[in-house]
């Protein structure tokens, strides 16, 4: 899960990253990189879950 | 390009100020360690600076590099962008002769080394002073001068103010986001990776409290620190955003205006909470204080400075518990909360909080410049926070995990027992002081 927490890191920056490059329409860049944003975040908490010492793993 | 007399003079006063930085999060995280492993902390603390200026000079600024400096680009979307320095290693060709490039470079030596310390504050008493070294080389060598250069390089990240409408482009004065962030998510990477000190999670996952050993140091290491931040937010102030020397006077007021917010704020959430201040939580949220303040110190009012401080102590102090209590992150020196949270912190706070009423020093290449508007500039703090948690995260885990499967970055457990002072280095601290207690039995 850590691993798939750290791809969907990387991935939501990509994402960030070819909405800067690519998008020229302020307001479809702004979505796409709030929505790598999200994916990233996704990731973040797959990566926090997968701590054997978080609340709910011990749950 | 060559600075005027005065503004060498005081670039230089400034710089000499920096290292306080240094001893003043040494003193804190010492502190805030076990009195066995106190000796050990301050020489890894040094050993750390030792080796982050040294593979930084080698090949660390060549990476980095400075606005206008040669520079290893591509071609995308009909734009050019810049992605990597392309200097000579070991300083070679650097003029020493007050051009702003050199001065960078020196700057730079204290705030890598700065960057480099503070993973320590969360792996103490459990890594290894020979695994830190290593850790701190991968850091200084590669990981903080790619950051480094896309924000104050004249990289992607500063170039989005050009190539795509965002404002100034990413803006972090005095290295919110460059020095803290990068550094405070290399130390969540290693706390992952190094696991918590034994006997601080019970079997049922409780968190024990293991209280820091010396509330003096903390504290003082404090006030150390607020001098050093001083100097080290006005200097890269100058150096990276091109703001005017005479800014200095309101960089100053807002950095300690924030630290002071930060540290109220702490102490009053404390207090009301468990009915005292915390000391630990206090002291880092007067560090958070600092770190929040530096990204947007030359552009905000001072207003701005204490709310952005305040928000930031009480950011450190929920999240001090929350990363050990819900997460199971073991940080004795709440190196996580203060540098990686306080340093996003700050870098959102240029979004919101801060005004740039002249142009910014903003290189387009061929010596021209162009006059940036503040429409976008949100957009580009959030990109850079995306970049930081998206790839320098997985970048810094990514390098460490590797290492540790080549040289062991934790502490055996009977040196655990022992204390770091006793085990790596064969003497203690305190030497006329009982610091393993369960260990004598009755005394005659």
């Amino acid at each position: 899960m850590k691993l798939a927490g750290f791809l969907l890191l990387l991935a939501g920056w990509v994402i960030v990253v070819a909405a800067v490059i690519l998008l020229v329409p302020v307001n479809a860049r702004t979505i796409f990189v709030l929505a790598g944003v999200a994916v990233e975040i996704v990731g973040l908490t797959l990566v926090i879950r997968s701590n054997p010492l978080a609340v709910s793993e011990k749950e | 390009m060559l600075l005027p007399i005065t503004e060498i003079v005081l670039i230089i006063v400034l710089i000499l100020l920096a290292p306080f930085t240094i001893a003043g999060l040494s003193l804190i995280n010492t502190g805030l360690g076990r009195s066995r492993s106190a000796a050990h902390s301050l020489l890894s603390s040094l050993c750390i600076f030792a080796v982050a200026s040294g593979v930084y000079v080698i090949c660390g600024f060549a990476w980095q590099g400075y606005i206008g400096a040669p520079a290893h680009t591509f071609v995308a979307a009909g734009r050019q962008w810049n992605w990597l320095g392309r200097g000579p290693f070991l300083l070679r060709g650097l003029e020493f002769n007050g051009t702003a490039i050199s001065f960078a470079a020196w700057l730079q030596i204290f705030s890598v080394g700065l960057a480099a310390l503070i993973p320590l504050g969360a792996c103490l008493d459990r890594w290894r002073l020979s695994a830190a070294c290593a850790s701190t080389a991968l850091l200084a060598g590669w990981t903080y001068p790619l950051f480094a250069h896309w924000v104050w390089g004249g990289g992607w990240l500063a170039q989005l103010g050009i190539n795509a409408s965002m404002g100034h482009g990413v803006i972090d004065a005095g290295g919110s986001g460059t020095i803290h962030a990068v550094g405070g998510l290399t130390a969540l990477a290693l706390a992952w990776i190094l696991g918590p000190r034994s006997g601080k999670y019970s079997l049922e996952g409780m968190p024990t409290a293991i209280p820091g050993h010396n509330a003096v140091l903390v504290l003082f290491g404090c006030f150390l620190s607020l001098l050093g931040w001083l100097g080290l937010n006005s200097a890269g102030a100058i150096l990276f955003t091109g703001a005017a020397p005479g800014r200095i006077a309101l960089i100053s007021i807002n950095t300690t205006l924030s630290a002071a917010a930060a540290i109220l704020a702490a102490v009053v959430i404390t207090g009301v909470r468990f009915g005292r201040p915390d000391v630990s939580i206090s002291a880092n949220g007067w560090v958070g204080g600092l770190v929040a303040s530096s990204a947007s110190c030359a552009f905000i009012n001072p207003a701005a400075a204490i709310v952005i401080g305040a928000v930031a102590g009480a950011l450190v102090t929920y999240s001090v518990e929350w990363f050990e209590l819900h997460l199971g992150i073991d940080d004795p020196g709440g190196a996580i909360s203060v540098h990686a949270l306080g340093g996003i912190w700050g870098l959102l706070a240029v979004a919101i909080f801060a005004s740039f009423p002249v142009p910014l020093l903003i290189d387009i290449g061929a010596g021209g410049f162009k006059v940036a508007s503040d429409t976008g500039q949100a957009l580009a703090q959030i990109v850079a926070i995306a970049t930081l948690i998206g790839f320098v995260l997985p970048l810094t885990y990514g390098l460490n995990f590797v290492l540790n499967r080549i040289w062991p970055q934790r502490v055996v457990m009977e040196g655990e027992r022992q204390g770091l002072d006793l085990y790596e280095l064969g003497g203690g601290a305190y030497p006329d002081f009982v610091t393993h207690s369960e260990e004598f039995g009755q005394f005659r």
